[in-house]
């Protein structure tokens, strides 16, 4: 199992890490028995990520991806935003190894979940966003 | 480069590469065949099984070479046929998997728990025994945490219940005196790479009356217990880096124990931290430590990129984080399991590469608690305020 260079790069080097101030979406996805934990922070200003953050407890691909996720949705419309896949997190990384694959699902879950906390505290709805399922351990 | 990572595998001695060259080149003769060049081979092979023998504290007719520690540990188990088999929930997987094996194939296996240490309880192996028992298989030394067992204590009750007792000793040999008639055990395996020696090449003690099926069938080499033609440079490397080795232990013991010493206390200064494993029955050069709200990947990481060697007993498979066994069996959370570091230290290990390594480790513990999302929430919690 190799981690591209660009894995490593945001491994080391993570951007937007900490909480947010005057964050108005959070969420929080896994759990320490799967071994992954992602915090998302949004800052959603008139249907724009103005800021994004995160904290992340888990392997290198875990930050990695928190890191890139955070990177990809900030300035985009929450409609935009909801168009970010895991897919996409894993390509603006130069991909991941196959069994680091649930890491990038997991930062897709943590930025959906960030929205639907949006979503519930502003009462604004989002097309297309459900609510976050509680994860099991084991469960992805 | 710091190397921390001595129980994985140890550099190896010069003196067996050395001793070594020649039989992979001008040396190359087939032991079996019966030519004068070939009869002096086989005499190398025979004076490699005395010192190994000796090493141990075993006869020469009681070594048997093999591939390394998992094929010594799986000839131990599967050289009979078993109704029962007792272990341990701590064992390597050379010993866990192939009894797992053994019960699809119908044996029964009782894997003994540990205390929070490591170590197994004899009152707990008295108790497992049955009448159909066939044999008890306990690991001398954990690879992971380094808990040493009491073999001996061990041997009292199965030598009186006559079941035989093997000991996969791969973490001892070479690194702590031992002697099979002292412990009592009736097999014991043992891997070369352990001590500086070459890869591919181990040992099965089996003391002399102990019935023990081949495990690899065909020639009658290794006196009809093990076929195929004999790994002879590997065999002469083996040898002679136990004899090395065993001649250092006077000076490398109490020296790799003081560093090991040093280096538990230097990590432990960093907070949230705890070591995993008996504190003074342990490997020399074992140290395995916890270190909360981290997971242990993510910092062998950032060792890694600094040129630092050292491991996790966490293994990421399979899209689960799936926490050592050994970790789990000691009654780790999931959290302390998948944060747990490795540093295991051998011959070529300093002083100063302990000062080197803190001067790593302490900046990436920082850096990774401040990533962690559940050092935040400790922070936070009313546990921190006490």
């Amino acid at each position: 199992m190799e981690y591209s260079e660009k894995v490593m790069e945001h491994f080391m080097n993570p951007r937007n890490v900490g909480e947010l101030e005057g964050a108005n979406g959070v969420g929080t996805v896994g759990n320490a028995q799967c071994g992954d934990i992602m915090r998302v922070f949004l800052k959603i200003e008139n249907g724009v990520v103005a800021d994004a953050s995160f904290k992340t407890f888990g392997c290198g691909a875990a930050v990695a991806t928190s890191s890139m996720a955070t990177e990809l949705v900030k300035g985009k419309t929450i409609a935009e935003v909801m168009e970010i896949t895991n897919k996409a997190v894993t390509d603006a990384l130069d991909g991941l190894p196959a069994v680091k694959k649930h890491c990038s699902v997991l930062a897709e879950e943590a930025v959906r979940s960030a929205l639907w906390d949006y979503s519930q505290k502003s009462g604004v709805a989002i097309d297309g966003l459900e609510e976050p399922k509680e994860h099991a351990p084991h469960a992805h | 480069m710091l190397y921390f990572d001595n129980a994985a595998t140890t550099p190896m001695r010069p003196c067996a590469l050395e001793a070594m060259l020649p039989f992979l080149s001008e040396n190359f003769y087939n032991p079996s065949s019966v030519y004068g060049s070939a009869r002096k081979v086989r005499a190398a092979i025979d004076d490699a099984r005395g010192a190994v023998a000796s090493a141990i504290g075993a006869n020469p007719d009681e070594i048997f070479f093999t591939s390394g520690g998992t094929e010594s540990n799986n000839h131990a188990l599967k050289g009979l046929p078993a109704k029962h088999i007792i272990t341990t929930a701590a064992e390597h997987h050379a010993v866990l998997y192939v009894c797992k094996h053994l019960e699809k194939l119908g044996c029964e296996v009782t894997y003994l728990p540990t205390d929070n240490e490591g170590t197994i309880r004899a009152d707990d192996l008295a108790a497992a025994i049955r009448p159909d028992t066939s044999l008890v298989s306990i690991i001398s030394a954990n690879n992971e945490v380094g808990t040493i067992s009491p073999i001996a204590k061990f041997s009292e009750i199965t030598n009186q219940a006559g079941i035989p007792l093997h000991t996969d000793a791969v973490q001892m040999v070479g690194n702590v005196p031992l002697d099979v008639k002292k412990l009592g055990v009736q097999m014991l395996s043992l891997s070369a790479h352990k001590f500086g020696g070459p890869k591919g090449v181990g040992a099965l003690y089996v003391k002399k009356g102990t019935p023990l099926f081949p495990l690899i069938l065909g020639g009658a080499q290794e006196r009809n217990r093990r076929a195929g033609t004999e790994n002879v440079a590997g065999i002469i490397g083996m040898s002679a880096a136990l004899s090395e080795a065993i001649a250092e232990i006077p000076t490398e013991l109490p020296r790799i124990t003081a560093l090991r010493d040093e280096l538990i206390k230097k990590i432990l200064q960093i907070p949230h931290t705890c070591l995993n494993g008996a504190r003074e029955n342990r490997l020399p050069g074992n140290v395995n430590i916890s270190f909360r709200f981290i997971e242990g990947e993510s910092l062998l990481l950032h060792l890694d990129m600094q040129n630092c060697c050292a491991s996790t007993g966490s293994a990421c498979s399979s899209g689960a984080l799936e926490p050592s066994h050994v970790l789990m069996a000691l009654g780790l959370s999931h959290e302390l399991a998948n944060g747990a570091l490795r540093f295991s230290l051998g011959a070529q290990n300093t002083s100063d590469d302990i000062e080197n390594l803190m001067n790593i480790l302490t900046p990436a513990v920082e850096k990774l608690r401040n990533l962690s999302p559940l050092y935040d929430d400790f922070l936070k919690t009313s546990e921190h305020r006490r």
